[in-house]
């Protein structure tokens, strides 16, 4: 690709731990991608506003709290009603196993928890882009 | 603690050790690694000796338990006197639930409560905000008003235990309503002992529940302080924690640079407030991590200990020896859990513990197995606590004070990390004190690099961690977690709609009013929280009225 | 329903999607630009710049909520460095924005500097044209830092504010060189800290050294994390406006800048056909040879190229 990857890296909800989302904000970076980091405490609504507004390839978004069932789907929910459908969700962070299949269902592409290599995010990024 | 002559002698055979051994070894077999290091990246030599601590004096610089400069301990029979207080952090869903748990938790053998709040009680909004959705209950309890704080400690006498609670930016208002409900109870406020976390400097730096702009957190900080030395003198009014700091990726020497850097800004800040140090000073405690590098940890709480009395000492002229104790509690690392083979965590939860406990802890929390999954069960809980007895009473470590001093590797990596902590804190100093280095971005930059290049240590297999990027296996067997019910969040709702239609509205009114105008001056604000919470003010509305006047911190972006 | 349409009709996923193509030289989004220009100029560019960590995105975010107040539409361009090793860049100045996001008459957006051979100021120029067409009566662009690529962007603005903090020490030094000259109006931001009044009196110096003109910039204190003064600071901005308006200065303003424009774009694309023909056949890497052993000199050598070009054509 001649464009750099454009990726919205977020923390949706109220947890305030953003040590994965940071290296994973740099991992990005590092591999020559474009992070528009958002920072802490953003509604879905305003993680669905970013992700138009800068028009991005990949919606990365990270949640240590558990509210993962919650908020994901809600994110995906409202691109949809949006009428966005070509940008890649994903999602990370301290998620049970067992809620891995409901996510992916509700639209997220890929989870990925404790352990993941940032390598891994950044290929899985390059090569599952939707557009 | 050597002369010259000893030194002369060890050196010379040091040499010989190295050329007739070392190398005719090394030329057969290479070393696993070209460069040793500890956990926080400190070069480690092959072989320590009185060499290395040569320039040590006993007296000054480890000197006895419980005297100055308190590198052995602060209490003068440590835990052959009393062993430290086991304290799990706990709380989740409801109140009810929460004060389930905790009575298990007493039943079991536990000293000591230690409450989690969830996120919505934590940034100070009520559960039926619309930021409070999908969160409330998730990560502890849901506080909304009194009357969950009165469930909370339903039948737990408040003067028989001492409570730990982990509230930050709103943290005078969960201490009132502690208080109130005690008062409830016909406990005395003389009687309470606890601690409430009150470091707002490291949400700012790592963990990131923060309300208020600095300033005025600070000032609540300080009417906190003034409050508590008057009415509630047993009350531990501050954890001034590198916890966080170190979870957020930190070093062992940047964990203990930064938490101190922070208290010594939180000592300027009540001294400046007009309060003498010795009437606070003692009611300062700490909180660390317990990572796996054993003695590397140990090393850092010696280090930690030394460091502080100097600063206390000679930086605030404190007087009392009880102000320049460190005194401590740990937590074991959550970010060194990891969610493949959680059952190793079990032994990565008893080293950390073990470093706690030889580096001379307070108290301690043991983290379950399952956390980098979710919630701990009751049954992994229960592992993490048997950890800690098993420890205490089972490995010997506890039988003498400080064991492992005079090991020359303890010995000099506590003067390293005293030392590069000591630089640490002289450059905050030059920045301004650590507010300013904060409002920089200078320590979470630090941070930064030092989590991102731990990160890419493991990736390329420089850093072993079992289970993630070696040894790995087919994990077949769940283990059943702990989920909170969404219901939860429903009935807290509920709750609230009630308790607004039953309380009297007019004095909840009239009681916010006052707070806000005194939000405007310079008075203490405990008093008013006080009679807000007592009225049943939620603790949510008490927040918004402190936002109105006080605004909102912005998070910095650092990368 | 074609993305002219959308763009027409207020959808800011057009809007995006137009900047994005724009960014990424797509000929599409040029030709619609270029169906659309006469559409745009009614926006008013504001230009944001300053040395790192002066607090650009949050005065940002405070203008901008006080045109809201006014019923304005406001469009932010926030432009932070591209790494030159890895290509990719953190983009973080949404941070200090994110309650504006939600906002139906704001649109923001984050572009990397991608370090191109004056790219930059051409991706910067598209965005600002997409957003005065999707019809915003503010711009914004907010730069990182006080350099020269800084200064050009900055530079096709009708207004710039440049924000500066107190105690600067040397840098304010370094700045005086090249951008003192540009700004129109200083913002002090953080007044609340020592040493607020000592830059505004430095900086009222240098001002007084200025050849006199009858626009003389106001230095204005301010602190955007405790919403101070930003109404000030506003109305200054406007004072602005009004007097390039009431002077007739506005079209010699937009003038010189479009003079700048077109001649950005003609030289970049000339440069880009000389670097593709001077590649093409290792020539340029084999002249660079020559002159090293000095088997020719660079004056011959450029001629050299020159003279490819303009046979070629």
């Amino acid at each position: 690709m001649d464009r750099p990857i454009r990726v919205l890296v977020a923390k949706p909800g109220l947890d305030g731990h953003d040590r994965g989302a940071k290296v994973i904000a740099r991992s990005l970076r590092d591999a020559g991608m474009e992070v528009i980091y958002t920072g802490l405490r953003q509604t879905p609504e305003q993680i669905v506003a970013a992700a138009i507004q800068e028009d991005v390839d990949v919606v990365a978004m990270s949640i240590l709290s558990g509210a993962h069932n919650h908020l994901f789907p809600k994110v995906v929910n409202l691109l949809k009603e949006e009428g966005v459908d070509d940008m890649l969700i994903l999602g990370g962070g301290v998620i049970p196993e067992d809620d891995i299949p409901f996510l992916i269902e509700s639209g997220i592409e890929a989870v990925f928890t404790p352990g993941t290599s940032t390598k891994d995010v950044v290929d899985f990024v390059t090569n599952n882009l939707k557009r | 603690m050597f002369d010259d002559k000893k030194i002369d002698s060890i050196k010379s055979s040091v040499e010989s050790w190295d050329k007739e051994s070392i190398q005719k070894s090394l030329a057969r077999f290479p070393e696993r690694k070209e460069k040793f290091t500890t956990g926080s990246n400190v070069e480690v030599n092959r072989l320590y000796t009185p060499i290395d601590i040569a320039d040590m004096d006993y007296n000054e610089d480890l000197g006895f338990p419980g005297e100055y400069p308190f590198t052995r301990g602060v209490q003068s029979t440590m835990y052959r006197g009393r062993l430290w207080t086991m304290r799990q952090y706990a709380g989740f869903a409801s109140a009810e639930e929460s004060n389930q748990r905790y009575k298990y938790l007493l039943d079991q053998g536990q000293t000591g409560l230690s409450v989690a709040f969830d996120l919505p009680t934590q940034i100070g909004y009520d559960s039926d905000d619309g930021l409070s959705e999908g969160e409330v209950g998730k990560v502890g309890v849901a506080i909304d008003s009194l009357k969950d704080m009165e469930v909370l400690f339903a039948g737990i006498p408040l003067d028989k235990v001492s409570t730990s609670m982990t509230i930050n930016a709103p943290a005078s208002v969960l201490l009132a309503m502690y208080i109130a409900v005690a008062e409830k109870q016909g406990v005395s406020r003389e009687k309470l002992r606890g601690t409430i976390q009150n470091d707002i400097l490291k949400e700012y730096i790592a963990r990131g529940t923060y309300i208020f702009p600095p300033a005025e957190s600070m000032r609540l900080i300080t009417n906190i302080f003034e409050y508590c030395s008057k009415e509630v003198p047993q009350w531990n009014t501050i954890s001034i924690s590198g916890y966080h700091i170190r979870e957020a990726g930190s070093t062992a020497a940047q964990e203990v640079a930064f938490t101190l850097a922070d208290g010594i800004a939180y000592v300027e800040a009540a001294i400046k407030a007009g309060l003498d140090v010795d009437d606070f000073a003692p009611r300062l405690s700490f909180f660390f991590n317990a990572h796996n590098d054993l003695l590397e940890e140990v090393a850092k709480y010696r280090a930690a200990r030394r460091l502080w009395a100097k600063i206390m000492k000679e930086r605030f002229n404190a007087k009392s020896a009880k102000s320049m104790q460190l005194k401590f509690h740990t937590q074991t690392a959550g970010s060194t859990l990891t969610a493949q083979q959680p059952d190793n965590n079990i032994i990565r939860v008893t080293i950390q513990t073990l470093a706690a406990v030889l580096g001379g802890t307070q108290s301690l929390h043991t983290n379950s197995r399952d956390e980098a999954l979710a919630l701990p069960t009751e049954d992994s809980v229960r592992i993490a606590l048997k950890t800690q007895q098993i420890v205490a009473h089972e490995s010997g470590v506890t039988e003498t004070i400080d064991p492992l001093a005079g090991s020359y590797y303890i010995e000099s990596l506590t003067n390293s990390i005293e030392e590069e902590a000591m630089k640490y804190i002289e450059t905050i100093d030059e920045l301004g004190g650590s507010p300013k280095a904060i409002e920089k971005g200078y320590i979470q930059k630090e941070i930064q690099n030092a989590a991102y290049k731990y990160q890419m240590e493991v990736e390329s297999l420089d850093r072993i961690v079992v289970g993630v990027n070696k040894y790995q296996i087919e994990e077949t067997d769940k283990k059943e977690l702990l989920r909170v019910d969404k219901s939860v969040e429903i009935n807290q709702r509920e709750k609230l709609k009630v308790l607004r239609s039953e309380r009297n509205n007019e004095e909840v009114e009239r009681n916010l009013v006052i707070l806000k105008e005194k939000a405007q001056s310079d008075e203490n604000l405990m008093p008013y929280i006080l009679d807000a919470v007592k009225s049943y003010a939620t603790l949510g509305e008490v927040c918004n009225v402190l936002r109105e006047v006080f605004g909102e911190y912005q998070q910095s972006v650092i990368l | 329903m074609n993305l002219e349409e959308q763009l027409l009709k207020g959808s800011k996923r057009a809007c995006a999607r137009l900047i994005t193509m724009i960014e990424n030289n797509d000929k599409e989004a040029i030709d619609i630009l270029k169906k659309l220009f006469y559409k745009s100029g009614n926006a008013y560019v504001i230009g944001i710049t300053g040395p790192p960590g002066s607090g650009k995105s949050t005065l940002t975010d405070k203008l901008t909520k006080e045109l809201r107040k006014a019923g304005k539409k406001v469009g932010i361009v926030a432009i932070d460095p591209t790494s030159p090793f890895s290509g990719g860049a953190i983009l973080g100045d949404r941070i200090r924005m994110s309650d504006l996001a939600l906002d139906k008459d704001i649109f923001i957006r984050s572009m990397g500097t991608r370090g191109s051979l004056g790219g930059m100021s051409k991706s910067t120029w598209g965005a600002v044209k997409v957003l005065d067409i999707f019809g915003c009566d503010y711009i914004f662009i907010e730069t990182v830092g006080v350099g020269q690529s800084e200064v050009d962007i900055v530079k096709t603005a009708d207004t710039v504010l440049m924000v500066m903090v107190p105690n600067l020490g040397d840098d304010i030094q370094a700045i005086k060189a090249g951008i003192m000259e540009i700004a129109d109006v200083f913002a002090i931001n953080k007044s609340d800290l020592d040493g607020a009044d000592k830059t505004k009196v430095e900086i009222e110096m240098n001002l007084d050294l200025n050849e006199k003109t009858d626009y003389r910039q106001p230095v204005i204190k301010v602190s955007a994390g405790q919403n101070k003064d930003i109404d000030v600071l506003l109305e200054k901005i406007l004072d602005h406006k009004k007097y390039l308006e009431e002077n007739n200065k506005l079209e010699e303003v937009r003038i010189r800048n479009n003079k700048l424009e077109v001649l950005k774009m003609v030289e970049e694309e000339l440069m880009k056909l000389i670097l593709d023909r001077a590649i093409e056949g290792d020539l340029i890497d084999n002249l660079a040879k020559k002159v090293t052993l000095r088997e020719t000199d660079p004056y011959t050598a450029k001629d050299d190229i020159i003279q490819l070009i303009t046979k070629g054509e």
